[in-house]
C-alpha cells in the first residue's frame, strides 16, 4: 500500500520533472525590425535569435532578465529560465522593441 | 556655452535646409554623396570622441557610431558600385562637411565632462537634422528603388542612434 503510493508519487514527480516538450522559437531581426513583435513561450523554451542585418543588435530585457548580444548576420540561442511578460529592446537602436510572454 | 551650442545647431538646421532647398530635387548620385558624407561626418566625430571622451558610456556610444556608420557606408559603396553610379559632390555635401569641420574644431577645445555633454548634445542634434533631411528630401527624391530602400534602413538606424544619444545625454545630467 505504502510502496504503491510511493510509485504514484514517483510517477507524478517524473511528469513534473520533464517539461512538456521545450520548444525552439525563432525571432528575426531584419532591417531594424523585430519579428514577431510579440511571442508567447514557456520557461525552458529556446529562443533562436536570428540577426539578418549587417548591424550588431542586442535583445535586452527592460527588467534585466536577459541581455543577448547579436553580432551581424549571426544566429544566437538562449534558453528562457524565468516566467513573466518581458519587454525587450536593442541597446544600440532603442527604437527596436518587442515583447516575450513567458509562461511558467 | 549651451546658448552658443543651440545657436550653432539652429544655424546648422537653417543652413542645411537652405542648401537642400537650393538643390530642389537632388539626383541619385547627389543623394548617394550626401548620405555617404553624412556618415563620414559622424564617424569623424566619433573618432574624436574615442580619444577625448571621459565617460565610459560616451565612449561606448562613439564606438557604436563608428561600427554602424561604417556598416551603412559599406553598403552604400557596394550599392553605387553595383548600380554603376558615381556619387556626385554638391552644395549640400559641401555645406555639411564645412559645418562638421567647424563643429569638430569647436569640440576639440573642450575637455572632460564639458566635452562629453557637448559631443552627445551635438549627436542628438545632428541625427535629428540628418533624419529630417532623409525623411523630407532624400528618400522622397530617390529614384532608384534599392537606393531608396537603403536610405529607409539608414533612417531607422539613425532614429535608433538619436534615441540612444538622447538616453546617453539624459544619463550625463
Amino acid at each position: 500500500m505504502l510502496s504503491g503510493r510511493r510509485v504514484v508519487l514517483a510517477l507524478a514527480l517524473a511528469v513534473f520533472a520533464v517539461p512538456a516538450h521545450a520548444a525552439t522559437i525563432q525571432i528575426v531581426m531584419q532591417d531594424l525590425v523585430v519579428a514577431p513583435a510579440e511571442v508567447s513561450a514557456k520557461v525552458g523554451d529556446t529562443i533562436e535569435w536570428v540577426n539578418k542585418d549587417v548591424f550588431a543588435h542586442t535583445a535586452t530585457a527592460r527588467n534585466g532578465d536577459f541581455d543577448v548580444n547579436l553580432p551581424p548576420k549571426k544566429t544566437v540561442t538562449s534558453v528562457l529560465n524565468k516566467a513573466g511578460t518581458v519587454e525587450y529592446y536593442c541597446r544600440f537602436h532603442p527604437n527596436m522593441k518587442a515583447v516575450l510572454k513567458i509562461a511558467p | 556655452m549651451f546658448l552658443r551650442l543651440s545657436v550653432a545647431i539652429a544655424a546648422l538646421s537653417l543652413l542645411s535646409s537652405a542648401a537642400m532647398a537650393q538643390a530642389a530635387k537632388p539626383s541619385d548620385p547627389q543623394i548617394a554623396h550626401i548620405a555617404y558624407t553624412a556618415g563620414v561626418i559622424d564617424i569623424n566625430a566619433a573618432k574624436q570622441a574615442l580619444s577625448k571622451a571621459s565617460k565610459k558610456e560616451v565612449k561606448a556610444f562613439a564606438q557604436d557610431m563608428v561600427r554602424d556608420h561604417e556598416a551603412v557606408n559599406k553598403q552604400a559603396l557596394d550599392l553605387v558600385k553595383k548600380l554603376k553610379v558615381t556619387p556626385e559632390d554638391n552644395d549640400t555635401s559641401k555645406t555639411l562637411s564645412k559645418q562638421a569641420a567647424d563643429k569638430l574644431a569647436e569640440l576639440k577645445k573642450l575637455q572632460g565632462a564639458e566635452y562629453d555633454k557637448a559631443y552627445v548634445a551635438n549627436e542628438v542634434a545632428y541625427h535629428k537634422a540628418v533624419n529630417s533631411a532623409l525623411e523630407t528630401q532624400l528618400i522622397p527624391s530617390a529614384n532608384n528603388a534599392e537606393l531608396k530602400s537603403l536610405l529607409q534602413t539608414g533612417l531607422k538606424i539613425f532614429q535608433g542612434h538619436q534615441q540612444h544619444a538622447e538616453q546617453v545625454a539624459a544619463s550625463l545630467k
